[in-house]
């Protein structure tokens, strides 16, 4: 697919060359960059908080001039001009080193933190985290870990790419609100509450850092013992987190999934999609589109999902106990109780959507299967193995490879070559929930106008979850699927008005058709009706 | 099983073929000069945009050939002899046919301007023409000019296209202004403003009178024929139309006017040969529709239709209720039934006309100046349900109707800004004057 590009993009001609604000706001902000990685090489700066306050406020800076370089002087409309003669946006050589920049970033921030400068047992932090020491005290009173500097930047990352989404899209009022809500959560609920929240903890009062919207199962150690015990023991704010934890997993989410689609999560309030949306919009065009992308999709997200319920299940199970009068909620309880959930969910699933389900209905039966043989395994299992391994091993094993390896090193390190989105198509267990019941129970879908397809191609091109958009749309039917996380951007691309987000009736959701709309309505009628 | 065999690898041959497939155990054969695969033709301006590369463009992934058993030729037809049920290509080989569909498209319209074949001036309808765009017209130090001859829809995405790549264009308009032959005035008035704010030099009423030839042969200039005045350029687009693509049938004894004739079965007077998509001409036009109609969507249509009489069950071509999209530029174009222009409008025909203050956003509704049956919309800047229209137009709804139920026909994003009340406050004021 890619040949290596040695064009670095900075000369040349339209639409592939960069204008003279462009190349300023790459000045600007690779000079914020630039002051980080300095930092990083361990480049003692005196003024700390003034000096941070440059970096960070040149990436912004940086971001909104080239934003007014490219669309500055533009009208209302689409801005794709270009994409795939760019040497970034078309895996050329930028693509390549942003890339692997971005992956080495990963990677060190999740193994070798103390090459940030980690002032590792309680000692000063060092380097790049000791540039963000002032900023971590004036948030939540203490000095930086590799995690807040990772927040921080992201958040950055979600408000300067944001506001250039934004203005990319300035005709189109759905775009910028959502952009809006994913700024606002990132900020809001990822970022300044919970610091701001680390001050109320004391001695003897502890909460974990709590990201309200950061559901189970992409939190995948919201139900960990020590995060439980420290909420429990937080008393009436931390069982607050606790039950709204729980409540959002079973109640809210499947209400506004029902409603609104996954999309509500995704592409409105997720972070992990924030990102995406925002700093990765420049890549959506590289996802993979082919059948055989879609097959291995749908293996590995939902093994995933597999796996993380079962972690999550041995986790849970190894700090219950066996003693009923001591709280009614034992192991044993709680096992069953998994085993009789999911199983009355897979009945009622194959019970009522068994026309649309056909051979899915033997994998999810295969997973289901995996579930209960795990849970049998759990209550056997002397002390907290289960099978060969321990419950902590598992979840040791889940957090490198899910939480770790995958959504960081490959789902945004990889951004300039697979595409903005690897990650919520491929691995997360969250998105796998969702779309499921955006699949089977839900109002929403992307409907097609009609006979308007002129099969151009931009909706799939530019579809971020490598959905083939136009397969459905060139034959007048609805887009329903799990993966789709109503970013709205096929719609906002077609050149001819042919796709409409939207929550209606379940009645008529799934149309195939064969004749399209505009051809003899009795051709119609026979191909369509009495096939 | 019959052996059927298509010349053309456009959306009216491909349709055909897939529904053959869905309709029978036929044996397709599907032949192109042009590509190995289908591509949309529509689309070829979003790569020398540089918005998709040349294989997004495609639809269909290689294993659904094989899949579905229709066998893909890359050849040049030049020859079809009826009598002995064969096509023959350039290199002289015979392929035998059952029944034999002609989906050979269309060809840009050259009118004997002096000229027109040298180095440098094109079309752009195929594949080969966006090669010939990419090598004329890389960038603006190789292109310092381009001129578009011929105001229609593929003139004016020729005129993006190049803006893309910062080359300066002038676009020459035979009419006084653009495509005013199909949009009616206030609409056709909103686009020439809307070209020139993208810098293009729009120059209407205006005819090509020549074009001129540097010493190796590629055209150095234009001169217009009103003027006299003379462009520079390194470019020409010639955009004044398409014409059915059937010069290889002179000899083969099929019946042609301006296209392949045939009947509402898409038959052709030879036996087992048809013909659909931009090629066809039909012997009586159908409604108010042209004879030839050279649109993506009645080229779907009628491979649609001529799918089920090679399959056994004999169906017209029938299409329903017209309808159309563009884009021009940043506005999106759609229409739904019959809004003739100002030129071509019958005396029964009245319109509504609502633009948007300062927006380029504007709707014109056609309705029957005695019954006050709705006739057809146009609408630029605001997407419209066809299902809704089109039942509409069955029902034969008033114009009061439909200004009244507009909203139910959007189709624009959600959060999108309506307008429906200042459209429904604008009828009534037309009413109150017209009474």
């Amino acid at each position: 697919m890619s040949t290596l590009q040695k064009d670095m993009s900075l000369t040349g001609q339209a639409p592939k060359s960069l204008n003279t604000t462009q190349k300023i706001g790459t000045i600007v902000g690779m000079t914020g960059l630039i002051i980080l990685v300095l930092a990083a090489f361990n480049i003692n700066f005196p003024n700390k908080p003034i000096w941070l306050t440059i970096s960070l406020l040149a990436i912004v800076m940086g971001v909104a001039v080239f934003t007014k370089g490219a669309y500055g002087n533009k009208q209302e409309g689409i801005k794709n001009d270009g994409v795939w003669f760019k040497s970034i946006s078309s895996r050329g050589f930028l693509a390549w080193l942003a890339g692997i920049a971005l992956t080495g970033f990963y990677i060190v921030l999740y193994f070798f933190a103390e090459l940030l400068g980690l002032g590792v047992d309680g000692a000063a932090n060092t380097g790049l985290i000791s540039l963000f020491d002032p900023l971590s005290r004036f948030l939540n009173g203490g000095q930086a870990s590799q995690w807040f500097v990772y927040g921080t930047l992201y958040t950055i990352a979600i408000l300067a790419f944001g506001y250039k989404f934004i203005n990319k899209y300035k005709h189109n009022r759905y775009e910028q609100l959502r952009t809006a809500s994913v700024m606002f959560f990132q900020t809001a609920f990822a970022f300044v509450i919970p610091e701001l929240m680390a001050r109320l903890n004391t001695d003897d009062f502890s909460l974990p850092y709590n990201d309200l919207k950061n559901m189970w199962p992409l939190n995948y150690y919201a139900f960990d013992q020590w995060r439980v015990d420290e909420l429990i023991n937080a008393q009436t704010v931390g069982i607050v987190f606790l039950i709204f934890g729980i409540l959002s997993i079973f109640v809210v989410s499947p209400i506004l999934t029902y409603k609104y689609g996954k999309r509500w999560y995704c592409s409105w309030v997720c972070g992990c999609g924030g990102l995406a949306e925002t700093a990765g919009d420049a890549f959506r065009q590289l996802s993979d589109k082919s059948m055989n992308a879609w097959k291995i999709e749908r293996w590995v997200i939902h093994s995933v999902l597999v796996f993380s319920v079962v972690m999550t299940t041995a986790v849970i199970s190894t700090y219950l106990g066996y003693d009923d009068s001591k709280y009614w909620l034992t192991k044993d309880v709680f096992l069953t109780g998994v085993a009789v959930f999911l199983g009355l969910l897979f009945a009622a699933i194959w019970y009522f959507k068994r026309d649309e389900l056909a051979k899915d209905a033997q994998y999810g039966a295969i997973g289901y299967l995996v579930v209960v043989l795990s849970l049998i395994g759990i209550h056997y299992a002397s002390s907290s193995t289960l099978f060969l391994f321990e419950a902590g091993t598992l979840r040791t094993v889940y957090g490198f490879l899910i939480g770790s390896v995958f959504s960081g090193v490959i789902g945004t390190g990889f951004y300039p070559i697979f595409g903005n989105r690897v990650w919520c198509r491929m691995g997360c267990p969250m998105a796998a929930i969702l779309g499921m019941q955006q699949r089977l129970f839900s109002k929403f879908r992307i409907t097609t106008n009609g006979g308007q397809c002129i099969s151009c191609g931009n909706c799939s091109t530019y579809c971020e979850m490598g959905i083939d958009v136009r397969a459905y749309a060139q034959k007048g039917e609805n887009i329903v699927r799990s993966s789709c996380v109503g970013c709205g951007v096929c719609s906002a691309v077609c050149p001819r008005g042919v796709l409409k987000l939207e929550n209606d009736s379940q009645d008529g959701r799934i149309n195939p058709t064969e004749v399209l709309l505009g051809n003899d309505v009795d051709l119609m009628e026979l191909m369509n009706h009495n096939k | 099983m019959k052996n059927i065999v298509i010349i053309g690898n456009g959306i009216a041959g491909v349709t055909a073929a897939r529904h053959i497939r869905k309709l029978s155990d036929h044996k397709i054969t599907i032949i192109s000069a042009e590509t190995d695969y289908f591509f949309s033709r529509t689309a070829l301006m979003y790569v020398y945009m540089g918005h998709m590369k040349f294989e997004h463009t495609q639809p269909y992934e290689k294993y659904f050939w094989k899949k579905n058993r229709i066998d893909l030729k890359r050849a040049y037809i030049n020859q079809i002899l009826t009598e002995a049920k064969e096509v023959v290509t350039t290199d002289a080989e015979r392929i035998p046919y059952d029944s034999l569909i002609i989906a050979t498209g269309s060809k840009p319209n050259k009118f004997g301007w002096p000229g027109q074949d040298l180095d440098g001036v094109q079309g752009l309808y195929s594949y080969q023409d966006l090669e010939k765009l990419e090598a004329n017209a890389p960038n603006k130090d190789i292109c310092n000019r381009a001129v578009i001859v011929g105001g229609g829809l593929i003139g004016i995405e020729m005129a993006e296209m190049l803006r893309t790549r910062d080359i300066p264009v002038t676009f020459l308009v035979r009419e006084d202004s653009f495509w005013n032959g199909v949009l009616p005035s206030g609409e056709s008035e909103m686009i020439n403003k809307h070209i020139k704010s993208h810098h293009i030099d729009l120059r209407l009423g205006v005819n090509l009178e020549e074009i001129t030839a540097d010493e190796h042969g590629r055209v150095k200039a234009i001169k217009i024929a009103e003027t006299g005045e003379i462009i520079e350029c390194n470019v020409v687009g010639l955009t004044a139309g398409v014409s059915p693509n059937i010069d290889f049938l002179k000899e083969s004894g099929i019946e042609l006017g301006r296209g392949v004739k045939v009947n509402r079965l898409l038959e052709t007077n030879a036996k087992d040969v048809y013909a659909i998509g931009d090629c066809a001409e039909q012997h009586d036009p159908i409604g108010s529709r042209r004879p030839i109609e050279a649109v993506w969507y009645t080229g779907r249509m009628m491979g649609e239709t001529v799918a089920q009489t090679i399959c056994g069950n004999d169906t017209e071509y029938n299409p329903g209720h017209w309808f159309n999209s563009a884009k021009f530029l940043d506005i999106e174009y759609q229409t739904y039934g019959w809004v003739f222009s100002n030129k071509s409008k019958k005396d029964n025909e009245l319109h509504f006309h609502w633009k948007h203050p300062e927006k380029d956003m504007c709707i014109t509704v056609a309705y029957d100046a005695i019954t006050n049956t709705f006739l057809g919309i146009n609408t630029f800047g605001i997407r419209m349900r066809h299902e809704v229209f089109d039942q509409w137009l069955t029902n034969k709804v008033s114009v009061a109707f439909v200004i009244e139920h507009l909203k139910e026909a959007n189709f624009d994003p959600e959060f999108y800004t309506h307008f429906e009340k200042e459209i429904i406050r604008a009828y009534q004021v037309q009413q109150t004057i017209n009474a």
